[in-house]
Protein backbone atom coordinates (compact mmCIF):
# COMPACT_ATOMS: atom_id res chain seq x y z
CA UNK A 1 0.00 0.00 0.00
CA UNK A 2 2.43 2.60 1.03
CA UNK A 3 4.74 1.23 -1.66
CA UNK A 4 2.34 1.87 -4.19
CA UNK A 5 1.25 5.33 -2.88
CA UNK A 6 4.81 6.18 -3.27
CA UNK A 7 5.51 4.93 -6.76
CA UNK A 8 2.09 6.86 -7.47
CA UNK A 9 3.59 10.03 -5.96
CA UNK A 10 7.08 9.14 -7.73
CA UNK A 11 5.34 8.94 -11.55
CA UNK A 12 3.00 12.78 -10.52
CA UNK A 13 6.74 14.37 -9.70
CA UNK A 14 8.20 13.19 -12.99
CA UNK A 15 5.22 13.86 -15.09
CA UNK A 16 5.34 17.09 -13.31
CA UNK A 17 8.49 17.83 -14.05
CA UNK A 18 8.44 16.66 -17.97
CA UNK A 19 4.91 18.78 -17.93
CA UNK A 20 6.93 22.15 -16.58
CA UNK A 21 10.23 21.42 -19.00
CA UNK A 22 8.16 21.39 -21.90
CA UNK A 23 6.12 24.36 -20.81
CA UNK A 24 9.15 26.13 -20.25
CA UNK A 25 10.29 25.19 -23.64
CA UNK A 26 7.22 26.32 -25.71
CA UNK A 27 7.55 29.59 -24.06
CA UNK A 28 10.84 30.41 -25.03
CA UNK A 29 9.46 30.38 -28.56
CA UNK A 30 6.34 32.29 -27.76
CA UNK A 31 6.90 35.07 -25.29
CA UNK A 32 10.14 37.07 -25.75
CA UNK A 33 9.19 39.14 -28.96
CA UNK A 34 6.91 41.86 -27.99
CA UNK A 35 3.69 39.87 -26.70
CA UNK A 36 1.80 42.92 -26.92
CA UNK A 37 1.94 42.99 -30.66
CA UNK A 38 -1.59 43.11 -31.23
CA UNK A 39 -1.58 46.69 -30.77
CA UNK A 40 0.07 47.24 -34.59
CA UNK A 41 -1.09 50.92 -34.67
CA UNK A 42 0.65 51.86 -30.79
CA UNK A 43 4.82 53.04 -30.84
CA UNK A 44 7.31 50.57 -32.19
CA UNK A 45 8.47 48.44 -29.02
CA UNK A 46 10.19 45.16 -28.10
CA UNK A 47 12.40 42.54 -30.19
CA UNK A 48 12.23 42.73 -33.91
CA UNK A 49 13.62 39.84 -36.05
CA UNK A 50 14.93 40.87 -39.64
CA UNK A 51 15.64 38.03 -41.67
CA UNK A 52 17.97 39.38 -44.50
CA UNK A 53 20.25 38.46 -47.39
CA UNK A 54 23.72 37.96 -46.40
CA UNK A 55 24.70 41.40 -49.21
CA UNK A 56 22.66 43.57 -46.34
CA UNK A 57 24.72 42.57 -43.58
CA UNK A 58 26.73 45.77 -43.03
CA UNK A 59 23.62 48.65 -44.11
CA UNK A 60 20.79 47.00 -42.01
CA UNK A 61 23.69 46.60 -39.51
CA UNK A 62 23.46 50.31 -39.42
CA UNK A 63 19.89 50.70 -39.66
CA UNK A 64 19.42 48.76 -37.63
CA UNK A 65 20.87 50.67 -34.35
CA UNK A 66 19.42 53.79 -35.96
CA UNK A 67 16.23 52.36 -35.63
CA UNK A 68 16.95 51.09 -31.85
CA UNK A 69 18.21 55.07 -31.40
CA UNK A 70 14.97 56.75 -32.50
CA UNK A 71 12.67 53.47 -30.94
CA UNK A 72 13.78 53.09 -27.16
CA UNK A 73 13.17 50.05 -26.11
CA UNK A 74 13.14 48.00 -29.31
CA UNK A 75 15.92 46.07 -29.97
CA UNK A 76 16.28 44.67 -33.96
CA UNK A 77 18.21 41.22 -34.15
CA UNK A 78 19.47 39.84 -37.66
CA UNK A 79 19.59 36.69 -39.14
CA UNK A 80 21.46 37.41 -42.12
CA UNK A 81 22.89 34.55 -44.81
CA UNK A 82 22.03 33.07 -48.27
CA UNK A 83 18.33 34.07 -49.46
CA UNK A 84 17.43 30.60 -50.41
CA UNK A 85 18.20 29.72 -47.15
CA UNK A 86 16.22 32.13 -44.77
CA UNK A 87 13.15 31.23 -47.05
CA UNK A 88 13.65 27.88 -46.50
CA UNK A 89 13.68 28.81 -43.05
CA UNK A 90 10.62 30.84 -42.90
CA UNK A 91 8.35 28.54 -45.08
CA UNK A 92 10.06 26.03 -42.10
CA UNK A 93 8.10 28.32 -39.47
CA UNK A 94 11.18 30.14 -37.97
CA UNK A 95 10.02 32.84 -35.99
CA UNK A 96 10.86 36.08 -38.12
CA UNK A 97 9.18 39.25 -38.45
CA UNK A 98 10.55 41.05 -41.53
CA UNK A 99 12.32 39.03 -44.82
CA UNK A 100 14.44 41.68 -47.10
CA UNK A 101 15.76 39.07 -50.01
CA UNK A 102 18.35 39.11 -52.41
CA UNK A 103 15.83 38.40 -55.58
CA UNK A 104 12.49 38.55 -56.61
CA UNK A 105 12.46 34.36 -57.39
CA UNK A 106 13.53 33.76 -53.21
CA UNK A 107 10.70 36.14 -52.12
CA UNK A 108 8.60 34.43 -54.53
CA UNK A 109 9.09 31.24 -52.48
CA UNK A 110 7.82 32.82 -49.10
CA UNK A 111 5.19 34.80 -50.75
CA UNK A 112 4.24 31.73 -52.94
CA UNK A 113 3.10 29.81 -49.45
CA UNK A 114 1.23 32.53 -48.51
CA UNK A 115 3.91 33.43 -45.51
CA UNK A 116 4.05 37.21 -46.32
CA UNK A 117 1.73 39.73 -45.31
CA UNK A 118 1.00 42.07 -48.09
CA UNK A 119 2.87 42.52 -51.50
CA UNK A 120 7.10 42.58 -50.72
CA UNK A 121 8.37 46.08 -52.09
CA UNK A 122 11.71 46.79 -54.17
CA UNK A 123 13.85 48.52 -51.74
CA UNK A 124 16.95 48.72 -53.70
CA UNK A 125 18.79 47.04 -56.48
CA UNK A 126 22.33 45.67 -56.76
CA UNK A 127 24.46 44.99 -59.76
CA UNK A 128 27.51 42.20 -59.73
CA UNK A 129 31.19 43.22 -59.71
CA UNK A 130 34.66 41.09 -59.73
CA UNK A 131 36.31 41.11 -57.01
CA UNK A 132 40.26 40.23 -57.45
CA UNK A 133 42.97 40.48 -54.86
CA UNK A 134 44.12 43.88 -53.96
CA UNK A 135 46.09 45.51 -56.83
CA UNK A 136 44.49 43.06 -59.49
CA UNK A 137 47.68 41.32 -59.76
CA UNK A 138 46.26 39.12 -62.39
CA UNK A 139 45.15 42.16 -64.54
CA UNK A 140 41.69 40.90 -64.53
CA UNK A 141 39.86 43.70 -66.56
CA UNK A 142 36.41 41.64 -68.26
CA UNK A 143 34.57 38.42 -67.23
CA UNK A 144 35.89 37.19 -70.14
CA UNK A 145 39.42 37.32 -68.24
CA UNK A 146 37.89 35.27 -65.75
CA UNK A 147 37.98 31.91 -68.41
CA UNK A 148 41.83 31.99 -68.51
CA UNK A 149 42.92 28.55 -67.41
CA UNK A 150 45.15 28.04 -64.19
CA UNK A 151 42.66 31.09 -62.46
CA UNK A 152 40.85 29.97 -59.68
CA UNK A 153 37.46 31.98 -59.57
CA UNK A 154 34.39 31.06 -57.48
CA UNK A 155 31.22 32.11 -57.89
CA UNK A 156 28.00 31.63 -55.48
CA UNK A 157 26.10 28.49 -55.92
CA UNK A 158 22.93 28.47 -58.39
CA UNK A 159 20.38 27.89 -55.36
CA UNK A 160 21.17 31.64 -54.38
CA UNK A 161 20.51 34.47 -56.03
CA UNK A 162 23.71 36.09 -56.64
CA UNK A 163 24.83 32.52 -58.53
CA UNK A 164 22.06 32.79 -60.25
CA UNK A 165 23.05 36.75 -61.64
CA UNK A 166 26.62 35.51 -62.30
CA UNK A 167 25.36 32.68 -64.48
CA UNK A 168 22.67 35.46 -66.25
CA UNK A 169 26.02 37.80 -66.67
CA UNK A 170 28.00 34.57 -67.63
CA UNK A 171 25.38 33.59 -70.42
CA UNK A 172 24.97 36.93 -71.39
CA UNK A 173 28.41 37.25 -72.68
CA UNK A 174 28.15 33.90 -74.57
CA UNK A 175 31.37 32.96 -71.78
CA UNK A 176 31.64 29.18 -70.15
CA UNK A 177 33.39 29.58 -66.85
CA UNK A 178 34.44 26.52 -64.75
CA UNK A 179 34.69 27.87 -61.25
CA UNK A 180 37.05 25.79 -58.27
CA UNK A 181 34.03 26.31 -55.87
CA UNK A 182 30.25 26.97 -55.69
CA UNK A 183 29.94 28.85 -52.69
CA UNK A 184 26.84 28.64 -50.24
CA UNK A 185 26.55 32.23 -49.94
CA UNK A 186 28.21 35.60 -51.62
CA UNK A 187 30.22 36.28 -48.01
CA UNK A 188 31.71 33.11 -48.42
CA UNK A 189 32.40 33.40 -51.79
CA UNK A 190 34.13 36.78 -51.06
CA UNK A 191 35.91 35.68 -48.22
CA UNK A 192 37.91 33.15 -50.44
CA UNK A 193 39.36 36.19 -52.42
CA UNK A 194 39.84 38.26 -49.01
CA UNK A 195 42.03 34.72 -47.62
CA UNK A 196 44.15 35.18 -50.84
CA UNK A 197 42.52 31.56 -51.62
CA UNK A 198 40.79 32.33 -55.10
CA UNK A 199 41.81 34.70 -57.37
CA UNK A 200 38.94 36.27 -57.99
CA UNK A 201 35.10 35.94 -57.28
CA UNK A 202 31.84 37.35 -58.70
CA UNK A 203 29.79 38.86 -56.04
CA UNK A 204 28.04 42.27 -55.87
CA UNK A 205 29.17 45.61 -55.95
CA UNK A 206 28.37 46.40 -52.38
CA UNK A 207 30.17 43.31 -51.06
CA UNK A 208 32.94 44.59 -52.84
CA UNK A 209 32.99 48.14 -51.18
CA UNK A 210 32.56 46.70 -47.99
CA UNK A 211 35.47 44.39 -47.85
CA UNK A 212 37.33 48.15 -48.08
CA UNK A 213 41.34 47.12 -49.27
CA UNK A 214 41.05 44.03 -49.05
CA UNK A 215 39.97 43.03 -52.74
CA UNK A 216 39.77 45.09 -55.65
CA UNK A 217 36.59 45.68 -57.74
CA UNK A 218 36.48 45.42 -61.71
CA UNK A 219 32.86 46.74 -63.66
CA UNK A 220 31.91 44.32 -66.56
CA UNK A 221 29.30 45.30 -68.68
CA UNK A 222 27.34 42.17 -68.78
CA UNK A 223 26.38 42.64 -65.25
CA UNK A 224 23.90 45.21 -66.53
CA UNK A 225 22.11 42.21 -67.55
CA UNK A 226 22.02 40.35 -64.05
CA UNK A 227 20.83 43.55 -61.99
CA UNK A 228 19.04 41.45 -58.80
CA UNK A 229 16.22 43.33 -57.04
CA UNK A 230 15.82 42.98 -53.38
CA UNK A 231 12.32 42.91 -51.88
CA UNK A 232 11.11 43.54 -48.54
CA UNK A 233 8.34 42.48 -46.86
CA UNK A 234 6.64 42.20 -43.07
CA UNK A 235 5.59 37.84 -42.31
CA UNK A 236 2.24 37.05 -42.15
CA UNK A 237 3.09 34.77 -38.67
CA UNK A 238 5.60 38.03 -37.29
CA UNK A 239 5.57 37.99 -33.70
CA UNK A 240 6.18 41.99 -33.65
CA UNK A 241 4.19 43.11 -36.88
CA UNK A 242 3.93 46.73 -35.68
CA UNK A 243 7.18 47.08 -35.03
CA UNK A 244 8.09 45.11 -38.22
CA UNK A 245 6.36 47.48 -40.22
CA UNK A 246 8.08 50.83 -38.81
CA UNK A 247 11.38 48.72 -39.14
CA UNK A 248 10.19 48.26 -43.66
CA UNK A 249 9.50 52.25 -43.32
CA UNK A 250 13.07 53.17 -42.07
CA UNK A 251 14.69 51.16 -44.70
CA UNK A 252 12.49 52.56 -47.16
CA UNK A 253 12.64 56.03 -46.06
CA UNK A 254 14.88 58.78 -48.13
CA UNK A 255 17.11 58.41 -44.56
CA UNK A 256 17.25 54.37 -45.10
CA UNK A 257 17.90 55.10 -48.89
CA UNK A 258 20.86 57.22 -47.68
CA UNK A 259 22.40 54.32 -46.05
CA UNK A 260 21.99 52.00 -48.93
CA UNK A 261 23.30 53.98 -51.44
CA UNK A 262 26.52 55.19 -49.55
CA UNK A 263 27.41 50.97 -48.89
CA UNK A 264 26.99 50.87 -53.05
CA UNK A 265 22.82 49.78 -53.80
CA UNK A 266 20.87 51.35 -56.64
CA UNK A 267 17.90 52.94 -56.12
CA UNK A 268 15.19 50.37 -56.77
CA UNK B 1 9.38 -6.98 -24.86
CA UNK B 2 11.35 -9.26 -22.44
CA UNK B 3 11.82 -6.13 -20.45
CA UNK B 4 8.67 -5.13 -20.08
CA UNK B 5 7.93 -9.01 -19.11
CA UNK B 6 10.35 -9.38 -16.37
CA UNK B 7 9.16 -5.61 -15.39
CA UNK B 8 5.63 -6.75 -15.37
CA UNK B 9 5.25 -10.75 -14.87
CA UNK B 10 7.83 -10.85 -11.36
CA UNK B 11 5.62 -10.81 -8.21
CA UNK B 12 6.89 -7.84 -6.31
CA UNK B 13 7.71 -9.88 -3.32
CA UNK B 14 9.68 -12.18 -5.19
CA UNK B 15 12.92 -9.15 -5.85
CA UNK B 16 16.24 -9.79 -4.37
CA UNK B 17 19.53 -8.18 -4.61
CA UNK B 18 20.64 -8.89 -7.95
CA UNK B 19 17.95 -10.27 -9.67
CA UNK B 20 16.38 -8.66 -12.29
CA UNK B 21 14.11 -5.90 -10.82
CA UNK B 22 11.35 -3.00 -12.34
CA UNK B 23 13.15 -0.13 -13.52
CA UNK B 24 12.72 3.12 -11.73
CA UNK B 25 9.92 5.11 -13.11
CA UNK B 26 12.20 8.16 -12.39
CA UNK B 27 15.11 6.55 -15.06
CA UNK B 28 12.67 5.01 -17.45
CA UNK B 29 10.70 8.03 -18.07
CA UNK B 30 13.50 10.29 -19.02
CA UNK B 31 14.86 7.15 -20.70
CA UNK B 32 11.87 6.69 -23.29
CA UNK B 33 11.84 10.53 -23.82
CA UNK B 34 15.15 10.56 -24.99
CA UNK B 35 14.59 7.51 -26.92
CA UNK B 36 12.06 9.50 -28.64
CA UNK B 37 14.40 12.22 -29.22
CA UNK B 38 16.55 10.53 -30.86
CA UNK B 39 14.03 8.08 -33.26
CA UNK B 40 11.39 11.07 -34.10
CA UNK B 41 13.61 12.38 -37.12
CA UNK B 42 14.45 9.84 -38.00
CA UNK B 43 10.86 8.53 -38.61
CA UNK B 44 10.08 12.18 -39.89
CA UNK B 45 12.50 11.59 -42.37
CA UNK B 46 11.14 8.30 -43.34
CA UNK B 47 7.66 9.26 -43.72
CA UNK B 48 8.07 12.57 -45.73
CA UNK B 49 10.20 11.02 -48.10
CA UNK B 50 8.74 11.16 -51.34
CA UNK B 51 8.68 7.62 -51.81
CA UNK B 52 7.02 7.85 -55.46
CA UNK B 53 9.63 10.08 -57.06
CA UNK B 54 12.31 8.45 -55.04
CA UNK B 55 13.68 6.61 -58.42
CA UNK B 56 14.09 9.39 -60.19
CA UNK B 57 15.83 11.16 -57.52
CA UNK B 58 18.35 8.46 -56.95
CA UNK B 59 18.81 7.62 -60.29
CA UNK B 60 20.77 11.16 -60.84
CA UNK B 61 24.31 11.45 -61.67
CA UNK B 62 25.14 14.17 -59.24
CA UNK B 63 23.61 11.93 -56.38
CA UNK B 64 25.99 9.25 -57.50
CA UNK B 65 28.79 11.29 -57.77
CA UNK B 66 28.36 12.95 -54.43
CA UNK B 67 28.09 9.15 -52.79
CA UNK B 68 30.92 7.62 -54.12
CA UNK B 69 33.01 11.40 -53.19
CA UNK B 70 31.71 10.80 -49.60
CA UNK B 71 32.36 7.12 -49.02
CA UNK B 72 36.13 7.48 -50.50
CA UNK B 73 36.84 10.86 -48.62
CA UNK B 74 35.84 9.10 -45.62
CA UNK B 75 37.88 6.20 -45.99
CA UNK B 76 40.88 7.87 -46.90
CA UNK B 77 40.67 9.97 -43.98
CA UNK B 78 39.80 6.48 -41.63
CA UNK B 79 42.42 5.22 -43.18
CA UNK B 80 45.14 8.65 -42.40
CA UNK B 81 43.66 8.54 -39.06
CA UNK B 82 44.13 5.24 -38.41
CA UNK B 83 48.00 5.83 -39.75
CA UNK B 84 48.69 8.47 -37.80
CA UNK B 85 46.41 8.06 -34.81
CA UNK B 86 47.43 4.86 -33.15
CA UNK B 87 51.31 6.30 -33.25
CA UNK B 88 49.51 8.85 -31.46
CA UNK B 89 47.61 7.09 -29.01
CA UNK B 90 50.19 4.64 -28.29
CA UNK B 91 52.29 7.82 -27.10
CA UNK B 92 49.82 9.13 -25.11
CA UNK B 93 49.04 6.02 -23.35
CA UNK B 94 52.42 4.32 -22.55
CA UNK B 95 55.14 6.76 -22.80
CA UNK B 96 55.73 9.94 -20.18
CA UNK B 97 56.68 13.43 -21.27
CA UNK B 98 56.89 16.98 -20.04
CA UNK B 99 52.98 18.27 -20.63
CA UNK B 100 51.60 15.04 -21.59
CA UNK B 101 47.71 15.91 -20.25
CA UNK B 102 48.07 19.15 -22.31
CA UNK B 103 48.92 17.28 -25.41
CA UNK B 104 45.64 15.05 -24.75
CA UNK B 105 43.60 18.08 -24.10
CA UNK B 106 45.05 19.61 -27.73
CA UNK B 107 44.35 16.31 -29.65
CA UNK B 108 40.49 16.52 -28.09
CA UNK B 109 39.80 20.20 -28.93
CA UNK B 110 38.47 19.21 -32.62
CA UNK B 111 36.15 16.93 -30.46
CA UNK B 112 35.00 20.17 -29.59
CA UNK B 113 35.36 22.93 -31.82
CA UNK B 114 32.83 24.11 -34.56
CA UNK B 115 33.84 22.18 -37.73
CA UNK B 116 33.33 25.64 -39.28
CA UNK B 117 36.48 27.06 -37.09
CA UNK B 118 37.94 23.85 -37.86
CA UNK B 119 37.92 24.75 -41.47
CA UNK B 120 38.83 28.22 -40.98
CA UNK B 121 42.36 27.49 -38.88
CA UNK B 122 42.95 24.90 -42.08
CA UNK B 123 42.72 27.89 -44.02
CA UNK B 124 44.99 29.87 -42.26
CA UNK B 125 47.63 26.74 -42.10
CA UNK B 126 47.57 25.03 -45.25
CA UNK B 127 45.80 27.58 -47.39
CA UNK B 128 47.50 28.49 -50.70
CA UNK B 129 48.10 31.76 -48.29
CA UNK B 130 48.74 29.39 -45.14
CA UNK B 131 51.62 29.15 -42.64
CA UNK B 132 52.29 26.42 -44.19
CA UNK B 133 50.35 26.20 -47.40
CA UNK B 134 52.36 29.36 -49.13
CA UNK B 135 55.74 27.38 -48.75
CA UNK B 136 53.87 24.19 -50.10
CA UNK B 137 52.62 26.52 -52.77
CA UNK B 138 55.87 27.97 -53.63
CA UNK B 139 57.91 24.80 -53.37
CA UNK B 140 55.75 22.33 -54.52
CA UNK B 141 53.03 24.07 -56.23
CA UNK B 142 50.64 21.99 -54.01
CA UNK B 143 47.30 24.40 -53.12
CA UNK B 144 45.21 22.24 -50.98
CA UNK B 145 42.07 24.11 -50.79
CA UNK B 146 39.12 23.36 -53.26
CA UNK B 147 40.89 19.68 -54.07
CA UNK B 148 39.74 16.39 -53.03
CA UNK B 149 42.86 15.93 -51.01
CA UNK B 150 41.66 18.82 -49.03
CA UNK B 151 38.08 17.25 -48.24
CA UNK B 152 39.56 14.20 -46.74
CA UNK B 153 42.57 16.80 -44.82
CA UNK B 154 39.00 18.27 -43.55
CA UNK B 155 37.70 14.92 -42.73
CA UNK B 156 40.59 13.50 -40.98
CA UNK B 157 41.47 16.77 -38.74
CA UNK B 158 37.88 16.31 -37.46
CA UNK B 159 37.56 12.53 -37.22
CA UNK B 160 40.83 11.52 -35.76
CA UNK B 161 40.46 12.43 -32.33
CA UNK B 162 37.21 9.72 -31.87
CA UNK B 163 40.28 7.34 -33.08
CA UNK B 164 43.14 8.43 -30.87
CA UNK B 165 40.03 8.27 -27.76
CA UNK B 166 39.09 4.86 -28.13
CA UNK B 167 42.47 3.94 -28.87
CA UNK B 168 44.20 5.37 -26.24
CA UNK B 169 41.03 4.06 -23.73
CA UNK B 170 41.95 0.48 -25.20
CA UNK B 171 45.42 0.78 -24.71
CA UNK B 172 45.25 1.97 -21.07
CA UNK B 173 42.89 -1.07 -20.25
CA UNK B 174 45.15 -3.49 -22.09
CA UNK B 175 47.67 -4.92 -19.79
CA UNK B 176 51.27 -3.55 -20.18
CA UNK B 177 52.94 -6.59 -18.84
CA UNK B 178 52.44 -8.41 -22.09
CA UNK B 179 54.60 -5.76 -24.07
CA UNK B 180 56.84 -5.93 -20.68
CA UNK B 181 57.18 -10.21 -21.12
CA UNK B 182 58.07 -9.38 -24.94
CA UNK B 183 60.72 -6.75 -24.14
CA UNK B 184 62.38 -8.93 -21.45
CA UNK B 185 62.52 -12.10 -24.27
CA UNK B 186 64.66 -9.46 -26.53
CA UNK B 187 62.01 -8.19 -28.51
CA UNK B 188 62.51 -4.64 -29.39
CA UNK B 189 59.76 -1.96 -28.31
CA UNK B 190 58.32 -1.71 -31.73
CA UNK B 191 58.34 -5.33 -32.60
CA UNK B 192 56.20 -5.87 -28.74
CA UNK B 193 53.82 -2.85 -30.16
CA UNK B 194 53.72 -4.51 -33.64
CA UNK B 195 53.53 -8.15 -32.46
CA UNK B 196 51.61 -7.58 -29.10
CA UNK B 197 50.03 -4.74 -28.46
CA UNK B 198 48.39 -4.33 -31.59
CA UNK B 199 46.90 -7.43 -31.52
CA UNK B 200 46.09 -7.04 -28.40
CA UNK B 201 43.80 -3.75 -28.90
CA UNK B 202 42.97 -4.72 -32.13
CA UNK B 203 39.24 -4.79 -31.48
CA UNK B 204 39.55 -0.96 -29.82
CA UNK B 205 41.26 0.37 -32.81
CA UNK B 206 38.38 -1.25 -35.08
CA UNK B 207 36.13 0.70 -32.97
CA UNK B 208 37.70 4.05 -33.23
CA UNK B 209 37.95 3.39 -37.23
CA UNK B 210 33.97 3.13 -37.27
CA UNK B 211 33.55 6.24 -35.40
CA UNK B 212 36.21 7.94 -36.95
CA UNK B 213 34.54 6.64 -40.71
CA UNK B 214 31.20 7.80 -39.40
CA UNK B 215 32.68 11.30 -38.79
CA UNK B 216 34.12 11.75 -41.60
CA UNK B 217 31.47 10.50 -43.56
CA UNK B 218 28.96 13.42 -41.88
CA UNK B 219 31.54 15.99 -41.60
CA UNK B 220 29.81 19.60 -43.17
CA UNK B 221 31.07 22.73 -41.59
CA UNK B 222 35.20 21.73 -42.08
CA UNK B 223 34.93 20.41 -45.39
CA UNK B 224 32.47 23.52 -47.47
CA UNK B 225 35.05 25.65 -45.45
CA UNK B 226 38.14 24.51 -47.01
CA UNK B 227 37.62 22.59 -49.92
CA UNK B 228 34.34 24.44 -50.74
CA UNK B 229 31.70 22.64 -52.94
CA UNK B 230 32.24 21.66 -56.24
CA UNK B 231 30.36 19.21 -57.67
CA UNK B 232 32.42 15.37 -58.35
CA UNK B 233 35.45 17.01 -56.78
CA UNK B 234 34.49 18.37 -53.41
CA UNK B 235 30.59 18.13 -53.09
CA UNK B 236 30.38 15.04 -50.53
CA UNK B 237 26.67 14.35 -49.56
CA UNK B 238 26.08 16.38 -46.57
CA UNK B 239 27.13 19.44 -49.09
CA UNK B 240 25.02 18.28 -51.73
CA UNK B 241 21.35 17.71 -48.77
CA UNK B 242 22.78 21.45 -47.29
CA UNK B 243 22.66 23.05 -50.59
CA UNK B 244 19.68 20.99 -52.40
CA UNK B 245 17.53 21.93 -49.47
CA UNK B 246 17.42 25.50 -50.68
CA UNK B 247 15.45 25.09 -53.61
CA UNK B 248 14.24 21.51 -53.71
CA UNK B 249 13.59 19.72 -50.43
CA UNK B 250 12.66 16.38 -51.81
CA UNK B 251 16.02 16.17 -53.50
CA UNK B 252 17.45 16.90 -49.50
CA UNK B 253 15.19 14.21 -48.47
CA UNK B 254 16.14 11.71 -50.56
CA UNK B 255 19.82 12.22 -50.68
CA UNK B 256 19.56 12.09 -46.65
CA UNK B 257 17.94 8.90 -47.02
CA UNK B 258 20.60 7.46 -49.02
CA UNK B 259 23.56 9.06 -46.23
CA UNK B 260 21.14 7.53 -43.67
CA UNK B 261 20.71 3.41 -45.38
CA UNK B 262 25.04 3.90 -45.88
CA UNK B 263 25.67 4.13 -42.22
CA UNK B 264 23.16 1.81 -40.89
CA UNK B 265 24.69 -0.11 -43.21
CA UNK B 266 28.09 0.25 -42.23
CA UNK B 267 27.13 0.22 -38.72
CA UNK B 268 25.10 -3.00 -38.51
CA UNK B 269 27.66 -5.05 -40.83
CA UNK B 270 30.78 -3.81 -38.32
CA UNK B 271 29.15 -4.41 -35.23
CA UNK B 272 28.82 -8.19 -35.20
CA UNK B 273 32.05 -8.50 -36.78
CA UNK B 274 34.01 -5.48 -34.42
CA UNK B 275 32.10 -3.61 -32.16
CA UNK B 276 30.85 -6.40 -29.83
CA UNK B 277 34.64 -8.12 -29.64
CA UNK B 278 35.56 -5.50 -27.19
Amino acid sequence: MTRSAHRTRRILQVTGASAAALLTLSACSSSDPGTDAGSSSAKPSGTVTVFAAASLEESFKTLGKQFEQEHPGTKVTFNFGGSDTLAASITGGAPADVFAAASTKTMAIVTDRQDAAGTPATFVRNQLEIATLPGNPDRISSLKDLTRPGLKVVLCDKTVPCGTAAQKALDAGGLKLTPVSYEQDVKSALTKVELKEADAAIVYKTDVRAAGDKVEGVDFPESAEAVNDYPIAVLKNAPNPGTAKAFVALVRSAEGQKVLSRAGFLKP
Amino acid sequence: MTGSDTLESRPRRDRHRGRTRPVPIPLLVPALVGLAFLLLPLIALLVRAPWRSLPEQLTSAEVWEALRLSLLCAMAATVLSLVVGVPLAWLLARTRFPGRGFVRALVTLPLVLPPVVGGVALLLAFGRNGVIGQWLDSWFGITLPFTTTGVVLAETFVAMPFLVISVEGTLRAADPRYEEAATTLGASRFTAFRRVTLPLIAPGVAAGAVLAWARALGEFGATITFAGNFPGRTQTMPLAVYLALQNDPAAAIALSLVLLAVSIAVLAALRDRWMTAS
